[in-house]
């Protein structure tokens, strides 16, 4: 059983090739890390699961239909939320408009659970999200996702800029929220924090997968020798 | 006592504005398009009601109602064939998109129409004639208090439905980052249809206080299209409650022009156009594409 399977997918922007030819798969409840050097393709691939990037080749596939070429609107109300990169917070939105904007699927996330998982937003709550701390606002973009209840929650570096008190803070709240048995693809640049909370580690190269492997399984040097193609696995 | 009946007349020709430059502010805040068909559109609604009038001898203000979902329907698909399309190559696009839309609108209505001047003025009853004597010097006309009172329920109902419900948050939150929006499950085709349908509707009611307050034919809206894209820039692009004041105040400068000599009316209005460009993006200095 499988909630998400990649095949073959194919990325460009104009010329430059970004993803190519990457197939993978992730069962419910399960918790991927995408990880890799910069330009390595992760963000492009999830923003095509998401439906932000039209593929150039290849199809995504959730929960066996296939969305390959779906709007991202739609796959938001199929239960597909990503967390983009750079946060993207709707600056003049309060906090709790943020939130309210995004509500697509019924289900265990409503704005008051959202608050309960992250405190720190309470007091904020209405006030424009242009005036939050990166922290709040990073907080703010994860409920945002939550708020559509999704099935898949696809999370584009999430620490990206922030103090690593925060970082801590965010991945903190993040556990809690994979306890309860949502499915996560994230990407990490962070090493350390990738394999310290996810099941499963996709390792990409130039817009490849390289390595693929359960986070325990995969000893340090071979992962850290896939991110930077010093030596290529078999 | 003439200077405070200028103002006043200022006021109501000003409201009259902002109703006009509504739409084109809510276009150009949610999309980034400038409508150059705007004042075509207008026009070609006070020639719906004027249609429906003809037709059924009903007043002008009825006549609107009945208008009103033919103009909604219209806005959904000006944006759903043309706008929609031109979005997707450029910011130049969309500009000359609707040129040429402005240039078919006018020549529909001629084929349609003919050239003859035209005015609901006559059908619209007392409330054109009738006024209020305030003092010897000093009348206020119903017709202007309708328009001040229609224009401030239309801004307020527009900010209200942008702060307070959820369809508003979605159309600020497409406006601000569209890309975004889709990722939380708007769909900002439609957003930007409703918007389009939004802001044809109100300049429909800008064509029918035209049509009621003076005269229109079917190459009106080109200077209806000046005065609205003054009153959006004086206020501020992008802003709705700036729309409303910058209507008002061009009204003002027109209608206080006017009174020092009634060649100046259209004049004084540019100049205070002028003048907030060049405070406003000049850094308060003429230059005249001086080397930077």
């Amino acid at each position: 059983m499988t909630l998400l399977r990649v095949e073959e997918l194919d990325c460009r922007y104009g010329l430059l090739q970004a993803v190519r030819g990457v197939s993978f798969e992730v069962s419910p409840g399960e918790t991927v890390a995408l990880i890799g050097a910069n330009g390595a393709g992760k963000s492009t691939l999830l923003r095509a699961v998401a439906g932000a990037h039209k593929p150039h080749g290849g199809r995504v596939m959730f929960d066996g239909a296939d969305v390959t070429s779906m709007p991202a609107h739609r796959r938001v109300s199929l239960g597909i939320a990503l967390v983009p990169e750079g946060r993207r917070l709707f600056p003049s939105l309060t906090v709790e408009e943020n939130l309210r904007v995004a509500a697509a699927r019924r289900g265990r996330w409503n704005v008051q659970s959202v608050l309960e998982v992250f405190p720190l937003l309470q007091p904020r709550r209405h006030m424009p999200a242009a005036s939050l701390s990166g922290g709040e606002q990073q907080a703010v973009a994860i409920g945002r996702a939550l708020m559509s209840n999704p099935r898949l929650l696809l999370l584009d570096e999430v620490s990206l800029g922030l103090a690593p008190i925060v970082v801590d803070a965010v991945y903190r709240s993040l556990a809690g929220i994979i306890s309860e048995g949502t499915t996560v693809v994230l990407v990490e640049q962070d090493l350390t924090r990738a394999l310290e909370v996810a099941g499963r580690v996709i390792c990409m190269l130039e817009g490849r997968i390289v390595l693929e492997g359960e986070a325990a399984s995969l000893d340090r040097d071979r992962v850290i020798g896939a991110y930077f193609g010093l030596k290529r696995p078999a | 006592m003439t200077v405070v009946n200028a103002v006043l007349q200022g006021i109501f020709l000003g409201a009259f504005y902002a109703v006009l430059a509504c739409g084109l502010s809510i276009m150009f805040g949610v999309m980034r398009v400038i409508n150059l068909a705007h004042g075509d559109v207008a026009v070609l609604g006070a020639y719906v009601v004027f249609v429906i009038v003809q037709g059924t001898g009903m007043s002008p203000f009825v006549a609107f109602v009945v208008a009103l979902p033919v103009m909604i329907l219209l806005g959904y698909l000006l944006q759903l064939t043309i706008l929609e399309r031109s979005l997707k190559s450029g910011i130049l696009t969309p500009l000359l998109a609707t040129f040429g839309l402005s240039i078919v609108i006018q020549n529909l209505l001629l084929i349609t129409f003919s050239p003859d001047v035209r005015s609901l003025g006559e059908n619209a009853g007392a409330v054109t004639t009738s006024s209020w004597q305030v003092t010897s010097g000093l009348s206020v006309s119903t017709l202007g208090v309708v328009i001040l009172v229609v224009a401030v329920i239309v801004f307020g109902a527009l900010q209200l439905f942008l702060s307070r419900t959820r369809a508003g948050w979605m159309m600020r939150a497409t406006a601000e980052d569209s890309d975004a929006a889709e990722l939380v499950g708007i769909d900002s085709r439609g957003v930007y249809a409703r918007a389009t349908a939004l802001a044809v509707a109100v300049a429909a009611l800008g064509g029918l206080f035209l049509a009621i307050r003076s005269v229109f034919d079917p190459v009106s809206g080109p200077t209806q299209l000046i005065f609205a894209f003054e009153a959006v820039v004086i206020g501020g692009m992008g802003s709705l409650w700036g729309t409303l004041l910058g209507g008002l105040a061009l009204g003002l400068a027109q209608t206080l022009g006017a009174h020092i000599n009634p060649e100046y009316s259209a004049l004084t209005g540019h100049l205070l156009f002028l003048a907030v460009l060049i405070v406003r993006y000049g850094g308060g200095r003429v230059s005249f594409g001086t080397a930077r």
